[in-house]
């Protein structure tokens, strides 16, 4: 990338760029700035109506509610995201260093990602038969005789969601980190291997530091997508639990859009600061 | 390289295969459970063998109007494809030079990517009902997957043009081609392997989509809409005999990309290299 610009530059590079910006234009920055905007706005039981009013986010604030549902979305976050990071990066490492030969790399890499291509609300779905009350796992513990009861709590819990988010976003972590592995120069690895470490300090001070920007990367992407979900919740909560995106799809199911919009933003704001935290450990450009 | 395998080799590769039956044996459960007999239920046992569940989706009346959305969200994702495709290549390379404002638009790139999507299905919406214009997938819905497709796209893109050979373009240049001839006869071809990874993304992630399209698909539903809907009243196995088809459809989709990625690139392997033919 080089560091000099012309107006030349500006100009080619604003051309092509153009039905990017168009589309992230229309359909990023515009709706952002309509739910800042709506935030301000009144409802009546049928209709919004324009105001600039701080009702919304007074509610927003003064109701209960509001701190534990973000209490549950932070600890569905952060379990989930401890989950991922440990499964990803286990699966990751295997994959990069104990996987010998190219062929069966992409193998079992294209193996590990396929899932992300298919429907997540089928993947969701599809826990059903093996969590449900005379699911697969009931029977199974009830026939080796280690529950006399099925479990109540296996489907439709907080533990199903987490579950769900588990399984639908571990590949989210296990790609950037496979990805970091492999650019690692495994002569770094054979000359620690000389210097006498084992294979555990090899992956604590060599393979560890430098897979933190993927780590980083995953973490972004599993964070952001917990944060803001209210679908897994729902379906796998059998709408029991709630997170922050399930406030907002409530407030929008009973139409009240500006309650809905005044905690979209609260919530936006929440994960932009997040990322931003996360940002300042890692250079994205840098590491694609 | 053929030091014998360590222990910790075979306890990793345990890890891995309970990491893939983790990914894998709940949607096997459910393909298994969509040939339950016409009066099995929505777990085991099973309750004899057939293909009832299958039969059921062809009847109009039995189901919602899963063909039609089925049709929707093909056409949908084919819109979205296409549009990512050429918008990323188009955005990937603007982005090879830096330019005013670029620094910004990177950050709305990755805005884009880590935004709860019932944000923009919510700001969308709203839009469009201030503006009365009626959503429909074809112009809110198409917009909205666009912001989740295309910060995939680009990333792709920035990673290939990362790893982008320059000489190649300077000798093109050298020759005397245009800056248009450079892309189009140089750089196009090069890259053409990746393009098929954007497109799968660009498809498959808009064929999938739930959050984005639910506010801005309007009267008629995509497939995921349809299908979500059918979990608050279908209690019957059509619903994973309509999984395990739409699963299928995917994993055929994805068949199709990845052989011919692979088949793109092994005929660049072959075509780019001239060795054997001697020096005339």
């Amino acid at each position: 990338m080089s560091s000099k610009r012309s107006i030349s530059n500006d100009l080619t590079g604003w051309l092509m760029a153009s039905p990017l910006v168009i589309v992230l234009a229309l359909f990023l920055v515009l709706p952002i700035a309509m739910i800042v905007v709506v935030s301000f706005w009144g409802a009546t039981e049928f209709s919004i109506y324009p105001a600039f009013k701080f009702d919304n986010y007074e509610f927003l604030f003064r109701s209960p509610v509001t701190y534990s549902v973000y209490l549950k979305t932070f600890m569905f976050t952060v379990i989930s995201w401890a989950l991922c990071l440990a499964i990803g990066f286990t699966v990751a490492y295997f994959l990069a260093f104990h996987v010998r030969t190219q062929t069966w790399q992409i193998v079992l890499f294209l193996l590990c990602t396929v899932p992300f291509w298919t429907s997540n609300i089928i993947r969701m779905i599809s826990w059903v038969p093996f969590l449900g009350r005379n699911g697969i796992a009931n029977q199974a513990l009830i026939s080796a005789g280690m529950i006399d009861e099925p479990l109540e709590w296996l489907l439709f819990s907080d533990f199903a969601v987490m579950l769900a988010f588990v399984h639908l976003y571990t590949l989210f972590m296990v790609v950037p980190i496979f990805n970091t592995m492999m650019r690692i120069d495994k002569s770094l690895l054979e000359a620690a291997r000389d210097g006498g470490a084992t294979g555990f300090q090899i992956l604590t001070n060599v393979i560890l530091p430098l897979t933190k920007p993927g780590i980083m990367i995953g973490s972004i992407f599993v964070v952001t997508l917990v944060m803001g979900d209210f679908i897994t919740v729902r379906f796998m909560s059998g709408s029991q639990s709630a997170n922050v995106g399930r406030l907002i799809s409530n407030d929008v199911a009973l139409l009240r859009y500006p309650s809905a919009a005044a905690t979209s933003v609260v919530l936006l704001i929440t994960v932009l600061i997040t990322i931003g935290i996360m940002l300042r450990f890692v250079n994205i450009r840098k590491e694609l | 390289m053929s030091e014998p395998r360590g222990r910790s080799f075979y306890l990793l590769a345990g890890f891995f295969a309970l990491f893939i039956l983790f990914l894998y044996g709940p949607t096997i459960t459910i393909a298994i459970l969509s040939f339950q007999g016409p009066r099995g239920g929505l777990t085991f046992p099973m309750n004899g063998v057939s293909l009832h569940w299958f039969y059921d989706l062809f009847e109009q009346q039995a189901v919602g109007d899963i063909w039609g959305s089925f049709r929707r969200s093909l056409g949908l994702g084919l819109m979205v494809m296409f549009t990512t495709v050429v918008v990323s290549v188009m955005g990937g390379l603007a982005f090879r030079k830096r330019f005013l404002g670029s620094g910004v638009l990177f950050y709305l790139v990755i805005t884009s990517l880590i935004i709860p999507s019932i944000l923009v299905s919510l700001g969308v919406g709203l839009i469009f009902n201030q503006l009365d214009l009626d959503v429909h997938w074809t112009t809110s819905g198409f917009g909205s997957q666009l912001t989740w497709t295309l910060p995939f796209g680009l990333l792709i893109m920035f990673a290939v043009f990362n790893r982008f050979d320059k000489t190649y373009e300077e000798a093109a240049r050298d020759l005397g081609a245009t800056s248009w001839q450079t892309i189009r006869h140089v750089v196009l071809p090069i890259i053409a392997p990746s393009l098929i990874g954007v497109a799968l993304f660009g498809f498959t992630l808009s064929y999938d989509e739930f959050a984005r399209t639910l506010l801005t698909a309007g009267s008629y539903n995509t497939l995921p809409l349809e299908i979500f809907g059918m979990t608050t009243n279908v209690t019957s196995p059509v619903l994973y005999a309509l999984g395990t088809l739409t699963t299928v459809f995917s994993l055929v989709i994805i068949a199709i990309f990845i052989l011919s990625a692979w088949w793109l690139n092994r005929k660049q392997a072959i075509a780019g290299n001239d060795s054997g033919n001697g020096l005339v």
